[in-house]
């Protein structure tokens, strides 16, 4: 039996590289004694693959993985096993089970969305807030281009194509509802920011770094990394209906 | 959300931010308003082998069992932090609560081997704690060591409040209650020490006068006060079963040296290796119940999720119950997809075939460690594995499938010869004859490889070579050259493969195993001309030693070249390891008549440690 399992990767674990990561997950299916499938051999593995890798530094709420399991119970019984193992920066969200044939969560990536906000760094220097302004002339440009450096060549590609969606928006303390625009309320419960849905996988794939970076050299700025803090809030799929959650191939159990 | 010590843009700019950041699973949280004593442990090297120390996972565990007690993790900072942490005034912090370590109220940092000795310099500069003992007042975190270098802790012994000589497991109630007392009330420092070093393996430095004599040697030590002890001895777990041991130990984010379970079967070693300090500290031999050990596999394997398991001690295959517990774990662990990794086991037919059904035989390498290329030799170490034992397991190990084989030797053991050390090439030469004669071409598999390493002997305090001579820089080398030309005078030298050690540190290493305290002159100059990390060859630099050495007027040499009189007061004369100096003698005596001696199950050699009451001494009397 295939499962997805939707994840989260935040606080401290930013820090914690995708191979890490990757190592940390199984350890805890195996606290958690979820029955995953092992591979035959004298050193057998998981069989577990992971989808789109997370930059380090970079935190989210929409990381997935696809696994073989031997038996199942429950979504609900699965994660709550699975949660009180573990450490609350990584805890899944979510456990569908998957249909024959469907095309694992690595090739299926067609985008994911991202919540920009301001580092306390970032804060301190009101000139960073300047990224938000940028961010709502981009329906005016017709491009937004960027110099592509690779060892032979530098080439300019337009990046315009690739960004899906871009807006202010100010989420609640748990990502589960926002308000568009900021709501100018002063809680520090919310989370605002800029709001980005990027085109992601192995076709296109555009890194959050790269718009801000180019958004703020429009403004003649250049970017410091550590004045943002990027989270990516959920990875998609295209399906008849558009792009949807990597989620919605299965079925809850 | 999480507190961290350093900010996004340090952690991010240097190597493995993982190694600062803490939080790992089974990682102990306290409040700090609701302790009496923070314990910073610190090993002075970086995470990823701090993390892999079992006796950190012990303490740890013990410690944080005590409700007024809480104990934090230190290790030394990367070169790469290291420098940020300078430039930007940031003072050393534990990983559990991101707290300076100056905050603390122990410091306790394990001291495994000598090339360490800057980085605890590192470690307490870091922390912005007075460097010297003698400059810290009431208040200031107290620095305490323990671990096999504390045996001889001489060359350190200016930087540190005191010493734990022995198993942690025994007298730090003791003294976190002492602790407790002086720090609620006007009781002064020095009546702190005094009455410390009352507590049974304690040991405080700053209360005993060493004087010299004209020749360099030492005249005497003496503790300064009536109260204070001649000579402290250490202090050892007698029943094995009955202490604490980490049921959940932390399991670190990013990969640890030792990734795995780790299951400590037995301390000490019976064997009697006459090189081999942890051989003879570690006495007498003790073990752990094979139940208990079943029992513990299990609980361990389920709190760390960890896909393989090891077992810890000097010599597994002297563990008596050795066959029921290996059988045990790979029935158990068949079902549950766990690794055995088996630790030194002697090469036989029982452990040959544990290890074709728990490794690939095609790519795991069988090792041996001769120790010394001659019989002669052999013998003068009392390592008791002969030539026909070595071919017996090989012969046995080709025919199972194995071809890859590695051996271990030392260079510059004491009365060894040139023909000793040819022995090196030559043993590897008739391993590979014996592949070539036992198995017929068809089935060879793999191409076979012996590769022989050698590192050099350095000789340690407490043990029957604490007066043996090093060589000197040029003989190392030409001795190592030696070996490697006769290699190449070998028929099947392209199977055969020859590496080894640097001498420079291990001549350093010497130095610091029998030096005495006004080293820490010597080791304080090379901190401050940068010198960290040493036990790392990439980062090692004799100049700066060198240099401290000039400065300081005086002369390496003086602690590794000598050959020592039996009669000559030692540095550590006034610890006492539970193992007698008159053992020790007649041990060395021997040596040089090349005479074996019997192990201690088979004969009993009266080494002293029996008046700890416990262990293989009374194993038959049981």
């Amino acid at each position: 039996m295939k499962l997805r399992i939707k994840y989260t990767k935040t606080g401290v674990l930013r820090f914690i590289s995708h191979l890490d990561v990757m190592r940390y997950f199984q350890k805890a299916v195996r606290r958690a004694k979820l029955d995953i499938s092992y591979s035959k051999g004298f050193s057998p593995h998981q069989l577990i693959s992971f989808a789109a890798p997370m930059p380090l530094g970079m935190t989210s709420l929409g990381e997935y993985c696809d696994a073989d399991f031997e038996s199942v119970t429950d979504t609900e019984d699965m994660m709550r096993r699975f949660n009180c193992v573990s450490t609350p920066d990584l805890v899944i969200t979510d456990i569908v089970l998957l249909p024959d044939g469907a095309k694992n969560s690595m090739s299926v990536v067609a985008a994911s969305d991202y919540l920009i906000e301001l580092s306390e760094e970032g804060k301190k220097c009101p000139e960073n807030f300047k990224l938000f302004e940028e961010a709502l002339k981009l329906s005016e440009y017709e491009n937004l281009m960027i110099l592509k450096k690779t060892k032979k060549s530098e080439t300019y590609t337009d990046i315009k194509p690739l960004i899906y969606e871009m807006e202010h928006r100010v989420y609640n303390h748990d990502y589960t509802e926002y308000t568009v625009p900021f709501s100018n309320k002063e809680n520090t419960e919310c989370h605002e920011g800029l709001y980005m849905m990027l085109a992601a996988g192995s076709v296109n794939n555009l890194k959050p770094d790269l718009v801000i970076e180019a958004l703020l050299s429009k403004a003649g700025m250049a970017y410091d990394r550590f004045n943002y803090k990027i989270m990516r809030l959920e990875t998609y799929m295209e399906d008849e209906k558009g792009l949807v959650p990597l989620s919605s191939a299965g079925q809850r159990i | 959300m999480e507190k961290l010590a350093l900010s996004d843009r340090i952690l991010m700019s240097v190597e493995k931010p993982a190694r600062y950041i803490g939080n790992e699973v089974n990682m102990i949280k306290k409040d700090i308003s609701k302790v009496d004593i923070r314990f910073a442990m610190c090993f002075p090297d970086v995470y990823e082998i701090g993390m892999s120390y079992l006796g950190i996972q012990i303490l740890y565990d013990m410690f944080n069992r005590r409700e007024d007690t809480y104990c934090e993790r230190v290790y030394s900072p990367w070169p790469d932090l290291d420098k940020k942490m300078r430039e930007e005034n940031i003072p050393l912090f534990t990983l559990e609560t991101q707290e300076p370590v100056k905050t603390c109220d122990f410091l306790g940092i394990t001291i495994q081997y000598e090339m360490c000795y800057t980085n605890i310099l590192q470690v307490i500069d870091l922390s912005q704690i007075p460097m010297y003992a003698k400059d810290r007042k009431k208040g200031d975190t107290i620095v305490i060591g323990g671990g096999p270098c504390v045996y001889n802790p001489e060359p350190i012994a200016d930087f540190f409040d005191m010493f734990y000589i022995g198993e942690g497991e025994i007298s730090y109630d003791a003294l976190l209650d002492l602790y407790k007392e002086y720090k609620y009330s006007d009781m002064t420092r020095e009546d702190f020490l005094i009455k410390a070093s009352q507590i049974d393996g304690i040991y405080v430095p700053s209360l005993y006068d060493v004087q010299y004599n004209e020749d360099g040697t030492i005249k005497s030590v003496k503790p300064l006060y009536e109260s204070v002890p001649k000579t402290v001895k250490k202090v050892i777990v007698n029943d094995f079963n009955k202490t604490t041991y980490p049921m959940k130990p932390v399991v670190p984010y990013i990969r640890a040296t030792q990734d795995r379970v780790v299951l400590e079967i037995m301390r000490g070693c019976i064997r009697g290796c006459r090189f081999c300090q942890a051989g003879m500290i570690y006495r007498p031999t003790r073990q752990k119940n094979v139940k208990l050990l079943k029992e513990y596999a299990r609980t361990m394997l389920d709190n760390t999720g960890y896909e393989e398991i090891s077992l810890s001690s000097l010599s597994s295959s002297d563990y008596t119950e050795l066959q029921e517990l290996i059988e045990f774990l790979m029935d158990e662990m068949r079902n549950n997809h766990v690794n055995i990794s088996l630790p030194s086991l002697r090469i036989d037919a029982f452990s040959l075939d544990v290890m074709s059904k728990v490794q690939d035989v095609h790519k795991v390498s069988l090792t041996f460690a001769p120790e010394a290329g001659s019989q002669r030799l052999r013998n003068v170490i009392n390592k008791g594995l002969t030539e026909e034992d070595i071919m017996n397991g090989a012969r046995e190990a080709f025919k199972g499938g194995w071809s890859k084989v590695k051996l271990y030797f030392m260079l510059g053991l004491p009365t060894e010869t040139d023909e000793d050390a040819e022995g090196i090439a030559e043993l590897a030469e008739r391993i590979s004859e014996e592949y070539y004669d036992v198995l017929p071409k068809e089935e060879r598999q793999g191409a076979l490889m012996i590769t022989a390493s050698a590192s050099y002997f350095v000789p340690k305090p407490f043990t029957p070579f604490q007066w043996a001579p090093m060589m000197m820089p040029e003989d190392y080398l030409k001795r190592a050259y030696h070996v490697k030309d006769t290699f190449n005078k070998q028929k099947n030298k392209k199977r055969l493969k020859f590496t080894y050690h640097d001498h420079e540190i291990s001549i350093l290493e010497g130095v610091f195993a029998r030096g005495d305290r006004r080293l820490s002159k010597v080791i304080y100059d090379a901190y401050k001309a940068g010198a960290i990390f040493d036990a790392w060859t990439e980062f090692f630099d004799r100049d700066k030693y060198i240099e401290a050495f000039r400065k300081n007027n005086m002369d390496m040499y003086f602690y590794t070249a000598r050959e020592r009189e039996v009669s000559e007061v030692l540095p550590w004369d006034h610890i006492d390891s539970g193992v007698s100096k008159k053992f020790l003698i007649k041990e060395w005596e021997r040596a040089r008549e090349e005479k074996t001696t019997p192990n201690c199950r088979m004969q009993c050699q009266g080494c002293g440690v029996a008046s700890f009451g416990g262990g293989v001494c009374f194993e038959a009397k049981n």
